[in-house]
């Protein structure tokens, strides 16, 4: 059996995202910058795309940027928000620990060139509160960028009321929506959001390409320069065939969510209470403040990098939070940011399903984990002292 | 997998000498469940100080689990004295090498196995250099690899 439960990472592409990409590389190949006919036809259907796109947000289509992907549009979208705090004097950014790559890195960087930087703590079941927002937000306070859920354990946050709170204290909001769009209701009015980073590829798009949702109001700094393109704010030949592919992608995905959602939470939850079942496992994140897809295990004694290769060798593709997975010598900032220990934290499993995703599927993969975390328990010096009492247990039994 | 060579995807899959010896003649145990790798190596030592019979347990990757297996089968049977000079490389190159973000598994085998004959001495009165067997370390060392 193949099991493809790393939807988190990326998804297969739809028959019709990839019908739609064809006919803008075979036939309408132009460059919407030319002004002969295949140029302007494919200026027409980018324009096209871009109020679509604006519809499924529910924002107007001047408020779409097309990126290289969701990275890219939450790099454009914390720096332009930096420099317009700057130039008033503001130069404090909220964030929290459990974001994005993407984020905390731009972050960084801001934080050498003198900006100050929050980063909120999460609770332990990987939510932050609109509270805990509320009270970070200073006079000089430039932006918040909070994630709309997480990449790792799924968790969503209460973005609608955290938004709320911004624009109550007039403090811009980013979310970084890359793992929440075509998985959970999102509206940028009402959830209150200035701007907003998705990427097609989790939604059964095309790799390569994403949006920047910016509010009209913001005036965007360049990332990539050399060219109109974008309103002058993103230069590049635009991705067309990537473009039109994410288009019918995200349409797709938003019309058919609550079908994914009545199928998919079942599946979901049926695949909680099966790894519960394991000795000494916990579910990382809140058990309903999450996306339908996505289930994220810790488990003790164990290393995540060996469960990845044996669940494989079983046909399951998955992730992991551990250090040896990820190359560095840390485990994932995300479980230690919800406060597992660095020993329970190499020991994590991600499973995020997708909509093809079936019930035996689900059997299947509950049955090979737990025959995997017995066997490399059964070799672990660690589970040994464990069992032995030697070290002590940090889940119950 | 292009992760790892298929030497160490079999001693990974099938690891060799699995197990614990309960009247072990030397145990080794190194690294720590923070550093998300520990490894214990358990030795049978006769009277003639050849290992006669070495058992593993590894929590750990793909690759401390087969630089264990592989460390194993390297010293078994072996004189004491040549489990010795086993070296990390050694281990590395048996295994059609590692990734070099992975190469501190076989630093581990051969440190484990070092503590194991250590504690042999230790246990059985036998002088030995100090020098010659790794210290104990704390977890900054492996942030240092």
């Amino acid at each position: 059996m193949k099991i493809y439960a790393d939807n988190a990472a990326t998804t297969k592409m739809s028959r019709d995202a990839i019908d739609a990409m064809i006919p803008y590389m075979e036939e309408i190949y132009g460059n919407p910058s030319s002004l002969y006919e295949i140029g302007q036809i494919a200026k027409e259907s980018l324009e096209n795309a871009r109020a679509r796109v604006a519809k499924v947000l529910n924002c107007e289509p001047r408020e779409i940027y097309f990126t290289s992907g969701g990275s890219e549009a939450d790099n454009q979208a914390i720096i332009s928000a930096a420099k317009i705090g700057e130039r008033k004097g503001k130069k404090h950014i909220i964030s929290t620990k459990f974001e994005h790559h993407a984020v905390l890195h731009t972050l960084n960087k801001l934080e050498k060139e003198g900006f100050e930087i929050t980063l909120l703590d999460v609770h332990s079941n990987g939510v932050v509160t609109a509270k805990q927002v509320e009270d970070a937000i200073r006079e000089d306070t430039a932006l918040v960028t909070i994630m709309y859920a997480n990449n790792e354990i799924g968790t969503v946050q209460p973005i609608e009321e955290i938004g709320k709170v911004c624009r109550e204290k007039n403090v811009f909001f980013h979310t970084d929506a890359v793992q929440a769009i075509g998985h959970v209701p999102v509206d940028v009015q009402k959830d209150n959001i200035d701007m907003l980073s998705l990427s097609a590829h989790k939604f059964h798009g095309p790799k390569g390409v994403g949006v920047l949702y910016a509010k009209k109001n913001i005036f965007l700094s360049n990332i990539i320069e050399g060219g109109a393109q974008e309103r002058g704010k993103r230069a590049g030949t635009e991705n067309l065939p990537g473009i039109m592919g994410m288009t019918v992608a995200l349409e797709k995905a938003v019309a058919n969510l609550d079908n994914y959602t009545v199928k998919l939470l079942p599946l979901r939850d049926k695949l909680i209470a099966g790894l519960d079942k394991i000795s000494y496992s916990e579910l990382n994140g809140d058990r309903d403040a999450r996306v339908p897809g996505t289930v994220n295990f810790c488990f003790e004694g164990i290393e995540g990098e060996s469960l990845l290769l044996l669940l494989d060798d079983k046909g399951i593709s998955a992730s992991s939070g551990s250090a040896c997975t990820s190359g560095s010598l840390d485990p994932s900032h995300v479980l230690l940011a919800i406060g597992r220990p660095h020993e329970v934290a190499h020991g994590s499993l991600r499973l995020s399903l997708g909509e093809d995703t079936t019930e035996e599927e689900i059997d299947y993969i509950i049955k090979s984990v737990s025959e995997v975390v017995d066997y490399l328990r059964n070799m672990s010096p660690f589970w040994r002292d464990l069992v032995n009492g030697k070290r002590p247990h940090v889940f119950a039994e | 997998m292009a992760l790892y060579s298929e030497k160490v995807m079999d001693h990974f899959r099938n690891p060799r000498n699995v197990g614990v010896i309960e009247d072990a003649d030397g145990v080794g145990e190194v690294g720590n469940p923070v550093c998300g790798d520990i490894m214990k190596i358990y030795l049978k030592i006769n009277d003639a100080k050849v290992i006669e019979d070495v058992k593993f347990e590894t929590f750990g990757c793909g690759s401390a689990i087969a630089s264990s297996s592989m460390a194993t089968e390297l010293i078994k049977g072996q004189p004491l004295e040549e489990a010795l000079k086993l070296t990390n490389k050694a281990v590395t190159e048996a295994l059609d090498g590692l990734p070099a973000h992975k190469l501190h598994c076989s630093v581990l085998a051969e440190e484990a196995i070092k503590k194991a004959v250590k504690d042999y001495y230790d246990k059985n009165g036998i002088e030995y250099d100090p020098a010659d067997f790794p210290e104990d370390h704390d977890c900054e060392h492996c942030h240092v690899h």
